[in-house]
């Protein structure tokens, strides 16, 4: 896929570079505020519309803004965006407002929203950046979705609020699924942080293999002259 | 050419003391405990320990035969994971929560992070810990009802720790002598200070354990009870002391989780530093926290900090350090 159009952006921001599983950025509102679905979309959906236009934002002005000062203008843009974000939410959407909390402001200081302003943003035209933040954001938004919906299942045997599993009720002498509590407290989000990440690893690096190990020449057929394996040059020959 | 050199590398003397036989040791060490546990609580506690060390052993090889791995069950570890994860079950528990428990020991805290030797923590203390946060309800309700076939008929109220932290040492609840034997409730193991005690010894005799870390943890323990007792204002009161010495599960943390190798520092120093802050730890839990029980907490969290202590505590080799003239 050619690089820096928007649909590759798109691809690279949910699957080749998520921010949460591959670039492990963003671990403070992934940890904190993914004890239900809707916790985590509403936290990836408010983190992708600040990610979309501060990218936006900092790739029109990036002519414009001195390298010595551009970490204090990134955070001014952002700033202003997440205001913006923060009051639409408590107005609209008062219920999500209220379980995310803190969080919210603290999306300024998101290291997602920064890195790709430093990283992307400001060295790239507006339209592949805009699609830069979009990606980025859609990737943050299932990776907390993800965890957010195994946490709910495993701690409370919901997701999206809607009891899945039955939950056992001793006094009605009901059998049932018997909540796993520590997945709804902290240590709960890094047990399944962990665990999806090695499992997308699974995924991603058996594919990226293509069932060829580095360490036995003979995987690719002995012939050697077709292989472009980084790990078996010097034993070409 | 009858008599072959043999060739080999060192080591060429080695000790009879495998890994294997340590664990075997120590199995033996806390048969009274469980004998005593089942005797007083009945059947039910004795198929909680079965169910305990079988799912152990099962996960252990489950382990290492989908990760191709070489077959690490013989060496007795998961089997003392296991007995000692069943110890600290409340004897009416649901059989499904030790096999939880165990998987939680056996993959999580110590396969995934490089099996025997490389766990950063007490794995049947973690197991235990993970059950506690997640079924409280469940792990601390200690009332023996209708399974209940022990020596006493029925017992229901606080456990002794608990009347304890309530109510401080009044003669109505359980006298001393009770807890030094044993038959009161609790979880299935720690009840009987004197049958974990006969355990300690035969560990001791066989010298799988020294006395620096469990005397250590214990006495600073009680130093740092009777020093609350004093500043309290409660007065001195050796009832009161013995009680947090004998009742929850100081004695069977002390002697058989608290000495474990692998989460232990290494250093003759560093384990007489572990024990101080272990006691302390404990007490500072039992005494201040919100719960009547502290000792699982206490060894896990001092367990994270052996790498420390055990830098701060590396002797000095010969010939090296030392005051310069």
């Amino acid at each position: 896929m050619k690089a820096n159009t928007p649909a590759e952006r798109l691809v690279n921001g949910i699957i080749k570079e998520n921010p949460t599983f591959v670039l492990v950025l963003g671990m403070c509102p992934t940890l904190a505020v993914t004890t239900s679905a809707t916790n985590g979309i509403g936290m990836g959906l408010t983190t992708m519309v600040v990610l979309a236009a501060s990218n936006l934002m900092i790739s029109l002005l990036r002519k414009f803004i001195p390298d010595g000062v551009r970490i204090p203008a990134f955070i001014v843009v952002v700033a202003s965006f997440v205001t913006i974000v923060q009051m639409l939410l408590q107005g609209f959407i008062p219920a999500l407002y209220a379980s995310l909390g803190i969080y919210i402001p603290l999306i300024v200081v998101n290291c997602i929203i920064l890195g790709r302003a430093e990283a992307y943003a400001s060295k790239n035209p507006p339209l592949a950046s805009l699609f830069d933040g979009i990606g980025m954001g859609l990737g943050f938004t299932v990776s907390l979705t993800c965890i957010g919906a195994v946490r709910e299942l495993l701690g409370a045997g919901q997701i999206f609020g809607k009891q899945i599993l039955p939950l056992a009720d001793a006094a009605a002498g009901k059998m049932g699924y018997e909540p796993v509590t520590i997945f709804i407290l902290a240590p709960g989000a890094f047990f399944v942080l962990a665990f999806l990440s090695a499992l997308q690893n699974k995924f991603k690096v058996g594919a990226a293999k293509r069932g060829i190990d580095p360490s036995n020449p003979d995987s690719c057929g002995s012939s050697c002259a077709s292989c472009g394996n980084s790990m078996c040059k010097g034993k070409r020959g | 050419m009858e008599h072959m050199l043999n060739v080999s590398s060192n080591p060429h003397v080695r000790d009879k003391m495998t890994t294997g036989r340590i664990m075997q040791l120590v199995v033996i060490a806390l048969l009274p405990t469980t004998l005593f546990g089942v005797w007083n609580f009945g059947l039910h506690a004795l198929l909680v320990i079965l169910v305990s060390v079988g799912s152990s052993v099962l996960f252990e090889w489950l382990y290492d035969h989908f990760m191709h791995k070489p077959n690490t069950i013989t060496d007795f570890s998961a089997v003392v994971t296991g007995l000692l994860l069943g110890l600290n079950m409340p004897p009416n528990i649901p059989l499904w929560i030790p096999v939880l428990g165990s998987a939680v020991a056996i993959i999580i805290v110590k396969q995934l992070f490089g099996g025997l030797g490389q766990n950063f923590m007490n794995p049947a203390l973690a197991g235990r810990c993970f059950l506690m946060i997640s079924f409280a309800g469940k792990m601390t309700n200690f009332s023996v009802g209708e399974n209940y076939k022990g020596v006493v008929d029925a017992v229901t109220g606080a456990t002794p720790l608990a009347a304890l932290k309530a109510q401080g040492f009044v003669e109505s609840s359980v006298p001393v002598k009770n807890l030094f034997l044993g038959n009161i409730q609790g979880t299935i193991g720690e009840t009987s200070a004197l049958a974990i005690l006969i355990g300690a010894v035969i560990l001791l005799v066989f010298k799988v354990i020294d006395l620096k870390v469990p005397l250590t943890y214990i006495g600073s323990f009680a130093v740092f009870v009777i020093l609350y007792m004093l500043f309290s204002g409660m007065g001195f009161d050796g009832n009161y002391l013995l009680s947090h010495l004998f009742g929850g599960g100081l004695m069977l943390g002390a002697w058989f989780m608290a000495t474990d190798y692998v989460t232990t520092p290494i250093t003759p120093k560093g384990q007489i530093v572990y024990g101080c802050i272990l006691g302390i730890v404990t007490a500072v839990f039992r005494l201040f926290g919100g719960s009547a029980e502290g000792v699982s907490y206490a060894i896990i969290f001092c367990n994270l900090l052996v790498p420390i202590i055990e830098r701060f505590t590396r002797p000095v080799a010969f010939g090296k350090g030392g005051k310069k003239a």
